[in-house]
C-alpha cells in the first residue's frame, strides 16, 4: 500500500488546484494589465514578454484575462458547488431521514430532473434567466444539486440502521442533531469526493455556457467567452483559444485528478 | 420479453409527463415576461397584449397547461414564432443531424476506448496500461469546447484532410465526431480497464487459464464480456453526456441540428421552439435510458427480464 503523500493522482491534482486557486486569487494583482483595456495597436499581437499570452482582437492582455478568467470560473464553480451541497444534502438529508412515502415522492422528482442530460437544465435555465453572474450560479445550481441529493440521501439510509444512531435517538436526540453531530462527519467523506469532481465539471460547464453566449457576457473575461471570440481567428492568432483552453483542460484535470486521489484515500480509510 | 419491453414503455409516461411539466414550468414560472424580452420594452401596451394572446398567454396557467399536454399528446408542439411553422416539423428536420452526430460520436467513442481498455486492463502497471490511462485522463479533461477548434487548426487548416464546418458527407462528419467522442472514449477505457481486472481474479477465468487459453484469449472470448455489463451502465448514464455534448459540437461546427436551431431559438427568444427543443432533448434521453436497460438485459443474462 502506498501512503497518501505517494499517490500521484493527489499530488499532480492537488499542486494543479493550488496553483489555479493562487491564480484566481493574486494572478489579477500580477498582471499588470487592465483586461478590459483596449490597445487596437496590439491587436492580436503574438505572446512576447510585455504580454506572455499575447493580445486578443481589441488588444487586450490575454495573460490578464485569463488571470480574471480563473477568479472567475472557480468563483462561480465553488459557489455553485457549495449551493448544491446545501440544497442537495438538506433535500436528500430530508428525504433519508423521512423515508417511506416521502422519501419515494422526494426521489422521483429527483429523477426527473436527473432526466434532463448534461447542461441542458443549466441552459433552459440561464435561457430564461438572462444572462448574468447571479442567474449563471442560479442556472448552475439547479443542473448541479440532485447528485449531492442522492448521495447524501444514500448515505443517511444505510447510518440510519447503525447501532450508534440507533443509541443516539433512544437516548432521545432530536433529528436535527442526530443529522448534525452523529451522521454528517460520516457523510462529508464520499461528498468530498464528489464535491471535488463537482467543481471540475461545473468549470466545463460555465465555460461552455459562456461559449454559447448564454453565461458571462463580453466585455467581462471568461474562459467560455474568450474560446469564443478566439475562434474567428484560429489561424492567425491561435494563441487566443490555446490561452483559455488549456485553461479549462488543466482546471478540469486538476479537480479530477484530486478528486481520483481523495477517492482513493476514501475507499483505504473506509 | 414483449411483455418487459411493453411495461417499460409504459413506465416511461410518467417521467415522460413529469419533464414535459418540468420543462413547461421553466419556461411558464420563471421570472420574466417572455413577451417583453421577445418585443423589447418600448413596444406600445396594444402590441404586447395582441402578442400575449397570440401566444396564448393570457389565459390561465392551468388552461395553457393542459392545451400544452394535450397538444403533447398529439404531436403538436405550437408554431415556432421566428420561423413561422410548426415546432414539431422543424424539429423532425433537424433531428436527424443530432441523432447521425450523436451516434457517430458513440462509434467513434467505443472504437477508441475497448482497444484501449483492454490494453490497459490486461496487463495493469504495464507502459500500454500507462499510456492508455494517460491519454484517459487528458480525453476527460480537455472540453469540447477546446477540442474542436484545435482538431479544427489541425485537420483542417493545416493538414487540409477535413472540411471545416457544416453538414455533407462522411468528411464533414469526422471531426465533429472526434470532438464529441474523445471524452467518453476516455470514461469508457477507464471503466473497461477497472472491469477487466475486476473480471481477471474471478473463477472462470482461472478455469479458462488452466484449460490452456492464452490469457489474452482468456480475457477476450470470457472476460470481456462479462465486463461489459459495467461499461454498458456507464454508457446509459453517460448518453446524455453525449447529447448535450452534440449540442455544444453543433455550435463549433455549424452542424444543423437541433442543438443549434435550440441556441437561435434562445436567442430569438421563440419560446415555443425552445420548449420544443428542451423536450425532445429531455425525452430522447429518457428513452436511451430504457434502451440501455434493455440491452443492458440481453447482455447478461443474470439480469432478470422480470
Amino acid at each position: 500500500m502506498k501512503g497518501p503523500g505517494k499517490s500521484p493522482s493527489l499530488v499532480v491534482g492537488g499542486t494543479i488546484v493550488a496553483i489555479l486557486i493562487v491564480a484566481a486569487l493574486f494572478g489579477p494583482a500580477l498582471a499588470n494589465h487592465d483586461p478590459l483595456a483596449v490597445h487596437l495597436a496590439n491587436a492580436l499581437a503574438a505572446p512576447s514578454l510585455a504580454h506572455p499570452f499575447g493580445c486578443d482582437a481589441l488588444g487586450r492582455d490575454v495573460f490578464a484575462r485569463v488571470m480574471w478568467g480563473a477568479r472567475l470560473s472557480l468563483g462561480v464553480s465553488v459557489s455553485v458547488v457549495f449551493l448544491s451541497l446545501i440544497v442537495g444534502g438538506l433535500i436528500g438529508g430530508a428525504a433519508g431521514l423521512a423515508g417511506g412515502p416521502i422519501d419515494n415522492l422526494v426521489m422521483r422528482a429527483v429523477d426527473i430532473v436527473l432526466a434532463f442530460p448534461g447542461i441542458l437544465l443549466a441552459i433552459s435555465m440561464a435561457a430564461i434567466l438572462g444572462p448574468g453572474l447571479i442567474d449563471l450560479v442560479i442556472a448552475l445550481t439547479a443542473m448541479g444539486w440532485t447528485g449531492y441529493a442522492r448521495v447524501v440521501r444514500g448515505e443517511v439510509l444505510s447510518l440510519r440502521e447503525r447501532e450508534y444512531v440507533h443509541a443516539a435517538n433512544a437516548l432521545g436526540a432530536r433529528p436535527a442533531r442526530v443529522l448534525i453531530r452523529h451522521m454528517l462527519p460520516a457523510v462529508a467523506g464520499p461528498v468530498a469526493v464528489q464535491a471535488t469532481f463537482g467543481i471540475g465539471g461545473i468549470i466545463g460547464a460555465e465555460a461552455a455556457l459562456s461559449f454559447l453566449g448564454l453565461g458571462v457576457l463580453p466585455p467581462t473575461p471568461s474562459w467560455g467567452n474568450m474560446l469564443d471570440a478566439g475562434r474567428e481567428f484560429l489561424l492567425i492568432a491561435p494563441h487566443l483559444t490555446t490561452a483559455p483552453g488549456v485553461a479549462i483542460g488543466l482546471a478540469i484535470l486538476g479537480f479530477n485528478l484530486l478528486g481520483d486521489g481523495l477517492a482513493a484515500l476514501a475507499g483505504r480509510a473506509g | 420479453m414483449i411483455r418487459y419491453l411493453l411495461r417499460r414503455m409504459l413506465a416511461l409516461v410518467p417521467v415522460a409527463l413529469g419533464v414535459a411539466t418540468l420543462t413547461f414550468a421553466l419556461i411558464h414560472l420563471v421570472p420574466g415576461d417572455p413577451v417583453v424580452a421577445m418585443l423589447g420594452d418600448t413596444a406600445a401596451p396594444a402590441d404586447l397584449a395582441g402578442m400575449r394572446h397570440q401566444l396564448g398567454l393570457d389565459r390561465p396557467l392551468a388552461a395553457q397547461y393542459a392545451s400544452f399536454i394535450t397538444g403533447l399528446a398529439h404531436g403538436d408542439l405550437g408554431e415556432s414564432i421566428s420561423y413561422h411553422q410548426p415546432v414539431a416539423r422543424l424539429i423532425a428536420e433537424r433531428f436527424p443531424a443530432t441523432l447521425e452526430l450523436a451516434a457517430a460520436g458513440l462509434l467513434v467513442a467505443i472504437l477508441i476506448a475497448f482497444p484501449l481498455g483492454f490494453i490497459a486492463g490486461a496487463k495493469p502497471g504495464s507502459a500500454g496500461d500507462v499510456g492508455a490511462m494517460g491519454f484517459a485522463v487528458l480525453g476527460i479533461s480537455v472540453p469540447h469546447i477546446y477540442l474542436g477548434p484545435l482538431l479544427m487548426i489541425l485537420f483542417s487548416l493545416d493538414l487540409r484532410w477535413f472540411p471545416l464546418t457544416g453538414r455533407g458527407g462522411l468528411g464533414h462528419l469526422v471531426l465533429p465526431a472526434v470532438t464529441l467522442g474523445t471524452a467518453l472514449a476516455a470514461i469508457i477505457a477507464r471503466m473497461l480497464r477497472q472491469s477487466l481486472i475486476g473480471v481477471r481474479a474471478s473463477d472462470y477465468m482461472r478455469t479458462a487459464l488452466s484449460k490452456g487459453l492464452s490469457p489474452t484469449a482468456a480475457l477476450l472470448r470470457h472476460g470481456l464480456r462479462n465486463a461489459l455489463t459495467s461499461v454498458i451502465t456507464l454508457l446509459g448514464l453517460e448518453l446524455g453526456g453525449l447529447l448535450t455534448g452534440a449540442l455544444i459540437v453543433e455550435m463549433i461546427f455549424s452542424w444543423p441540428g437541433l442543438g443549434r436551431m435550440l441556441i437561435a431559438a434562445i436567442s430569438a427568444r421563440d419560446y415555443p421552439l425552445v420548449e420544443g427543443c428542451v423536450l425532445t432533448f429531455a425525452l430522447t434521453y429518457v428513452v436511451v435510458n430504457m434502451a440501455t436497460d434493455f440491452v443492458y438485459a440481453l447482455v447478461d443474462p443474470r439480469v432478470s427480464l422480470k
